[in-house]
C-alpha cells in the first residue's frame, strides 16, 4: 500500500558546481517525482549553494531520496522538513491593467487587505507584489482575477529550518565520523 | 570552491604493478594532452583501452611519445574499451582506464559505464570533446556526454582549459577508487588538449563534500555481536563489497568463530572458496536451493557488502520476514533501501568485520548447517543429477562447466556473459581463488564477457582466463577477437551454442506458453570466424569430443576458441520466478 504523499521542503547544501543541479534533479525525475519548486542561491558560507526544493513524496521514501542526494560527490549535506519544521516564504508578482485602478477603489482595497503592494506603475499596467505562503498568494490571485490579470508569476519557496544546528556544524560532525 | 591540496610536489616514486618507476609530477610548458598522459602515469596507470577520433587526436599524438610507459590497446568498438577496463579493474583491484573520441565514441562507452555504475566497478573514462568555442553549436561529433553520462557516473566533469587537467584527473581517480567505487568520466575539449601550461601533479585524497568511508560505529558493532552471539540459525550473505574492501580473511574468521554459514551473491562469488566447510552456495534467482529457502528460516541475517538486489530477494515482502538483519555496507544510501535493518553498520567491510571478530563468542550450529546439506541433497536429486547425466543427444551446458571446473580445480578467472550459460557457470564453477568471477550482475549486459575477459587477461597475464559466452551475446561484441589477435591476448573463449537466446527462450517456455518469439538464431560458422582472426579453434558436436577439446583449450599457451554445440532446450533450475518469494524457489 502506498502512503499518502506529503509536501516536503528539501534543503541541499552543495559546492557551487556546474552540472550538480542536473544530478540533483534526476534523483527526483528518475523516480517519477515532480519537483514543485526549486530555488538556488549562495549561502552565508562563500562557495556553498543552497537548493530549496519542494516536492510531494511518500513519507517512507523521503529519507531514501535525501540519501541519494547526499551520495552525490559535491553535495555537502541535505535535509528534509515537513511544513511544521520550517519558516518559509514565496513571492508572487501580478501584472494588472492600469485601467483596473481607475474609477473605483476596489482593487486598492484588495491590495491593502492582502498586505500586498504596488511595485511599479507604467503607462498601461501596474505590477503588484505579494509575499507569503502559496495559499496567500493564490488567494490574492483569485481576488484580482475578475479585474483582469495580464500576467502572474510565483517564485519557488525559500525556507529556513527551525532547528538551530548550522550546516557547518553538521559538516564537522561528518568529518569526525570519516576515516582517512 | 577549490579543495586545498596539501601534498608535496617533488618527483615521486610510485609502485605500479609491482614495477618501480619514476614519474614526473612537474613539467613546464606541456600541452593538455601530454599533461593527461603524465597524470595517468602519476596515478600508476600503465594500460589504457581506447579508440581514437577527431576530438581526441591530440591525446593520441601525445600517447605516441609514451608508448613504452603507457600501453594502449585498440579495441574494435568503444563499448569494448569500457568493458575491458572493467575486467581489468576487477582483477587489478584498481581503476581501469578507457578513452574515446567525442560524439559516437563517447556514446558507445555508455553501456559499459552504466554497467560499472550498477556493479560498483572503478573505471576512469576520458572522452575528447569539440573545442570550447563550439560547445552548444551542434558542431561535428558534438554530443553532451556530460549530461548523457550523468546518471550513470559517480562523478563527471568537463575540462575546458589545460590547467584544469591535473586536478580533474586526480579527483577522478580518488573518487572512482574510494568508498563505494564507480565510474568517473572526464570530458576534455580539444582546445584544452592543445593549450600549453606548466604541469604540476598532486594526488588528491580528500574532498570537502565527500565522505567515502565512515568510522566503525562500535556501539552498533556491540549490538550486532550480541545478536550473533544469541543466534541459533545465523546466515551470512557475502556480496561484492567483501572483494572490494579485500575483507575475505576477516569474513572467514567471523564465520568460523561464530559458526555462520556463508552464502554468496552473484558478484560476491569467489570471495569465499567454494570448498570452505561453511560455504553453503549461491543466492538468488538461479542460486542454490539451500541458501534461498533457508533465508526465510534463519534468525539473524548478516549481510556484508551487498545491496539486496531484487534478483536476490525475490518478493521483498516475503523476504526473511522472521530475521533480524545486520547490514554491513559502506554506502549510506543502501542502508534500509530495500530491507529494513535491525543493526546498520555503515562502514568498510574489512574494518567492520575486524571490529566484530573479538566480540563474537566461539560457537557452532551443526544442526542448522546440516539443514543446508539436506537441501543440497534435494537439489542434487532434483537438479544436478539431471544436469550432469549424459542422457541427451547433445552435451548440456552443465556438463561442460562441471568438467572445466574439475580440470582447472576452480582456479581460473572466469568471465561470463548474460543468460543461461552465465547462470550455469556461476552455479557449477566452484571458485577456489579470490577475485576470479567477472560477470555483469546488476545491468545484465550481453556482450560484456569477451571484452571484460580480455581486460582481465591483460590485468592478470599469469592466470588462466576463461570467457564463457552464449551464441547470442558473443555476437554483440565478437569484433573484439581483433584485440586478441593483434595483442596476442591468451583468453580461452568458450561459446556454448544452443542456437537460441536461451534464457529468453526459457522464460517464454515457462511463462509465455512456449510461444518462442524471436529467440532462435541462425548463426554464422563461428570456427571460420575465429580462424579468420588467426585464433586456433575447435567445435564440439558430440559428447565424446568434449574432453579432448577442453584439454586443448586449457593447455593452449595462446588464445583458443571452442564452440560447444549444446542441447537447445535445456532450462536452468532452480529458479525463483520473478516476483515470487525466495522460499518458493522451483526445482523443476
Ligand atoms: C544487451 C542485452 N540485450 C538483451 C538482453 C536480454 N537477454 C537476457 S539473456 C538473453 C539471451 C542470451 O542468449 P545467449 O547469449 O545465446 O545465451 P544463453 O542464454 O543461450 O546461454 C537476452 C536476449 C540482455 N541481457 N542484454
Amino acid at each position: 500500500m502506498e502512503l499518502e504523499q506529503v509536501r516536503y521542503t528539501i534543503s541541499v547544501f552543495t559546492e557551487n558546481k556546474i552540472g550538480l543541479m542536473h544530478r540533483i534533479v534526476t534523483i527526483f525525475t528518475r523516480r517519477k517525482i515532480n519537483i514543485e519548486s526549486l530555488t538556488v542561491s549562495e549561502t552565508e558560507n562563500h562557495g556553498v549553494s543552497r537548493f530549496t526544493i519542494t516536492a510531494f513524496v511518500a513519507p517512507d521514501r523521503i529519507s531514501q531520496i535525501v540519501k541519494q542526494i547526499e551520495k552525490q560527490v559535491e553535495v555537502l549535506k541535505a535535509f528534509y522538513y515537513d511544513d511544521s519544521k520550517i519558516v518559509y516564504q514565496e513571492l508572487a508578482l501580478y501584472k494588472m491593467p492600469r485601467q483596473a485602478f481607475v474609477g473605483s477603489d476596489v482593487v486598492e482595497k484588495i491590495i491593502r487587505q492582502n498586505h500586498a503592494w504596488v511595485l511599479a506603475i507604467e503607462d498601461e499596467f501596474v505590477v503588484i507584489e505579494k509575499t507569503g505562503h502559496e495559499e496567500e498568494t493564490q488567494h490574492l490571485f483569485e481576488e484580482l482575477k475578475p479585474y483582469g490579470i495580464l500576467s502572474f508569476v510565483r517564485s519557488g519557496r525559500v525556507a529556513i529550518a527551525k532547528p538551530m544546528k548550522r550546516v557547518m556544524t553538521h559538516l564537522k560532525e561528518l568529518e569526525e565520523m570519516a576515516v582517512n | 570552491m577549490k579543495t586545498p591540496l596539501p601534498m608535496p610536489s617533488q618527483p615521486e616514486t610510485l609502485i605500479a604493478n609491482g614495477k618501480e618507476a619514476h614519474y614526473l609530477v612537474e613539467k613546464d610548458n606541456v600541452t593538455g594532452a601530454e599533461a593527461l598522459i603524465l597524470a595517468l602515469l602519476a596515478e600508476g596507470v600503465d594500460t589504457v583501452f581506447g579508440y581514437p577520433g577527431g576530438a581526441i587526436m591530440p591525446v593520441y599524438d601525445a600517447l605516441y611519445d609514451y608508448q613504452d610507459q603507457l600501453k594502449h590497446y585498440l579495441v574494435r568498438h568503444e563499448q569494448g574499451a569500457a568493458h575491458a577496463a572493467q575486467g581489468y579493474a576487477r582483477v587489478q583491484k584498481r581503476a581501469g582506464v578507457c578513452m574515446a573520441t567525442s560524439g559516437p565514441g563517447a556514446t558507445n562507452l555508455i553501456t559499459g559505464i552504466a554497467d560499472a555504475m550498477i556493479d560498483s566497478t572503478p573505471i576512469v573514462c576520458i572522452t575528447g570533446q569539440v573545442g570550447k568555442h563550439l560547445l552548444g553549436t551542434d558542431a561535428f561529433q558534438e554530443t553532451d556526454v556530460v549530461s548523457i553520462s550523468l546518471p550513470v557516473t559517480k562523478w563527471n566533469f568537463q575540462v575546458t582549459r589545460a590547467s584544469e587537467i591535473p586536478e580533474a584527473i586526480a579527483k577522478a581517480f580518488y573518487i572512482a577508487q574510494s568508498g563505494r567505487p564507480g565510474p568517473v568520466l572526464i570530458d576534455i575539449t580539444k582546445n584544452a588538449q592543445v593549450e600549453k601550461f606548466n604541469f604540476k601533479y598532486q594526488k588528491i585524497n580528500k574532498i570537502r563534500s565527500y565522505f567515502p568511508k565512515r568510522k566503525v560505529d562500535l556501539a552498533a558493532v556491540d549490538r550486532a555481536a550480541e545478536l550473533l552471539n544469541q543466534a541459533q540459525r545465523p546466515l551470512m550473505l557475502v556480496g561484492q563489497g567483501v572483494l572490494l574492501s579485500q575483507a575475505q580473511a576477516e569474513l572467514k574468521q567471523v564465520a568460523e568463530r561464530a559458526g555462520i554459514p556463508m552464502a554468496s551473491t552473484l558478484l560476491g562469488l569467489s570471495a569465499v572458496e567454494a570448498n570452505h566447510p561453511l560455504y553453503v552456495g549461491y543466492l538468488g534467482m538461479h542460486g542454490n536451493y539451500g541458501p534461498n529457502v533457508l533465508t526465510n528460516q534463519c534468525d539473524v541475517l548478516l549481510a556484508v557488502g551487498m545491496r539486496f538486489d531484487d534478483r536476490v530477494t525475490g518478493d521483498v515482502k516475503r523476504y526473511a520476514p522472521q530475521a533480524k538483519v545486520i547490514h554491513i555496507e559502506i554506502d549510506p544510501a543502501e542502508i534500509d533501501k530495500i530491507i529494513k535493518t535491525t543493526v546498520a553498520l555503515n562502514s568498510d567491510a574489512k574494518e567492520t568485520l575486524q571490529a566484530l571478530l573479538p566480540r563474537l563468542a566461539a560457537r557452532q550450529h551443526p544442526d542448522w548447517l546440516a539443514r543446508f546439506k539436506e537441501c543440497d541433497r534435494t537439489e542434487y536429486d532434483k537438479v544436478l543429477s539431471k544436469d550432469f547425466a549424459p542422457t541427451t543427444e547433445k552435451v548440456k551446458m552443465a556438463e561442460v562447466i562441471k568438467r572445466l571446473n574439475e580440470l582447472t580445480q576452480g582456479t581460473a578467472i572466469v568471465a561470463t556473459d548474460v543468460g543461461q550459460h552465465q547462470m550455469t557457470t556461476t552455479r557449477y564453477y566452484h571458485f577456489t581463488q579470490t577475485d576470479s568471477n567477472i560477470t555483469s550482475g546488476g545491468l545484465g549486459t550481453m556482450g560484456f564477457c569477451l571484452p571484460a575477459a580480455i581486460g582481465a587477461k591483460i590485468g592478470r597475464p599469469d592466470r588462466q582466463v576463461l570467457a564463457i559466452i552464449g551464441d547470442g551475446g558473443f555476437q554483440m561484441t565478437l569484433q573484439e577477437l581483433g584485440v586478441i589477435m593483434q595483442y596476442h591476448v591468451a583468453v580461452k573463449v568458450i561459446v556454448l551454442n544452443n542456437n537460441f537466446l536461451g534464457m529468453v527462450r526459457q522464460w517464454q517456455q515457462l511463462f509465455f506458453d512456449r510461444r518462442y518469439s524471436s529467440v532462435d538464431m541462425t548463426n554464422p560458422d563461428f570456427i571460420k570466424l575465429a580462424e579468420a582472426y588467426s585464433i586456433p579453434a575447435r567445435r564440439v558436436q558430440h559428447r565424446e569430443e568434449l574432453e579432448g577439446a577442453l584439454h586443448d583449450l586449457l593447455a593452449s599457451p595462446t588464445a583458443f576458441f571452442l564452440e560447444v554445440m549444446v542441447e537447445k532446450e535445456e532450462n536452468v533450475f532452480p529458479m525463483v520466478p520473478a516476483g515470487a518469494a525466495v522460499a518458493d524457489i522451483r526445482l523443476e
